[in-house]
């Protein structure tokens, strides 16, 4: 699969990891250069420096080719206008957008963005687990972190 | 009306100014708390602190009632996003956005908001006017700028000297609506003639514009 992701912060870049090293054709892009040092070594992926909500920079990160676009900077705002851009101009297949606003996250899924609020999710899963003790995951994906590493 | 500003900048900052000295009812949100204290000690309760992308926020500052909403921070993104959920939350009948980059007009458009304002493009636009445009001044520009009203001066060795109003062949989409002779002004008919020092006002399609132009422009 062809992959762009906006924002080489840590989920970014963990993201980018771990697609690029099962195979697949990951793109980059982030407003500043050293964002990248979070990729480590391994990655040989596309970097690409600039503003992710600008058309022409998304084109340059090969968006017309994609196959998913995965907006995760730290702005929600950002986020939203990307995930934008690649559905509704570009007409990427899948579009997810991180957005930390849970209302913001909801009114945007309504718009056909799959919408990942990490706000929700890390309340939710807290609250199971301190009241059951289980963690509702079925993997935490930590060892495919650490494999990744340099 | 109710207008509610997003983004106390300095574009947020006079434009409250102008509107409310207009006798409109105004709101102006910024998020900042450093410059909401400075707008709020000169601008006084018409300041709200807070983000305008909430929409707790947006209830409590009366999206509900507000006849427009106008997003002019310095970033597209969060223009757009202001203006997106004020139509999302409260179907406020009217979003403005202020744009940087010129791309977004279409972009923003295709979106919902319901007009967008560039200053890069105005810019752009005066400098072509002035590079390119010689005799003719728009005026105005109309239905999104597809139709222009243009002032054209006629001057002592223009073609169309002393020639009547139907012995032109004006360019389509074009309609000569006034001539400007001695500081009055004239509502011509087909046998009207041109005078040096004549300032015509026309209505042109922005695409004629040039066609109209090489009408009354020396040889």
């Amino acid at each position: 699969m062809n992959i762009v992701i906006l924002g080489c912060g840590r989920v970014g870049s963990s993201f980018a990891r771990l697609m690029y090293g099962e195979g697949h054709t990951v793109t980059i892009v982030d407003i500043q250069s050293e964002a990248f040092r979070r990729l480590g070594t391994k990655f040989k992926g596309n970097r690409i420096v600039g503003n992710g909500t600008d058309e022409d920079v998304l084109r340059r990160a090969g968006i017309e080719k994609a196959d998913v676009f995965f907006a995760a900077t730290q702005g929600d705002n950002r986020n939203i206008m990307g995930a934008q851009i690649a559905k509704h101009v570009f007409n990427v297949p899948k579009v997810i957008a991180r957005i930390y606003d849970p209302i913001r996250a909801d009114r945007y899924r309504q718009l056909g963005i799959t919408t990942l609020c990490t706000t929700t999710i890390a309340a939710g899963l807290l609250h199971d687990h301190v009241l059951t003790g289980d963690w509702g995951l079925a993997k935490d994906y930590s060892q495919d972190y650490l494999d990744s590493k340099v | 009306m109710y207008i509610i500003i997003v983004g106390g900048g300095n574009v947020g900052y006079y434009l409250s100014k102008t509107l409310a000295s207009a006798g409109h009812e105004l709101l102006l949100l910024e998020k900042d708390r450093t410059r909401y204290r400075v707008l709020s000690e000169e601008l006084g309760e018409m300041v709200m602190q807070g983000d305008g992308c909430q929409a707790d926020l947006q209830l409590e500052a009366g999206f509900g009632r507000a006849d427009v909403v106008v997003a002019v921070s310095g970033s597209d993104d969060d223009n757009l996003v202001v203006c997106q959920m004020a139509k999302m939350e409260f179907s406020v009948p009217r979003t403005i956005a202020r744009i940087n980059s010129p791309h977004n007009e279409s972009l923003f458009r295709k979106l919902g908001i319901d007009a967008t304002v560039s200053a890069t493009k105005i810019i752009y636009n005066l400098i072509e006017q002035e590079v390119g445009g010689g005799e003719v001044i728009p005026l105005a520009a109309l239905n999104r700028g597809n139709i222009e009203i243009v002032d054209v001066e006629i001057s002592a060795k223009s073609p169309v000297l002393h020639k009547e109003i139907k012995s032109l062949q004006l360019p389509p989409e074009s309609l000569i609506i006034s001539i400007i002779r001695d500081d009055h002004a004239i509502l011509p008919g087909a046998d009207t003639r041109f005078e040096a020092g004549d300032s015509v006002i026309a209505l042109v399609n922005a695409e004629h514009e040039h066609a109209l132009r090489d009408i009354f422009a020396e040889g």
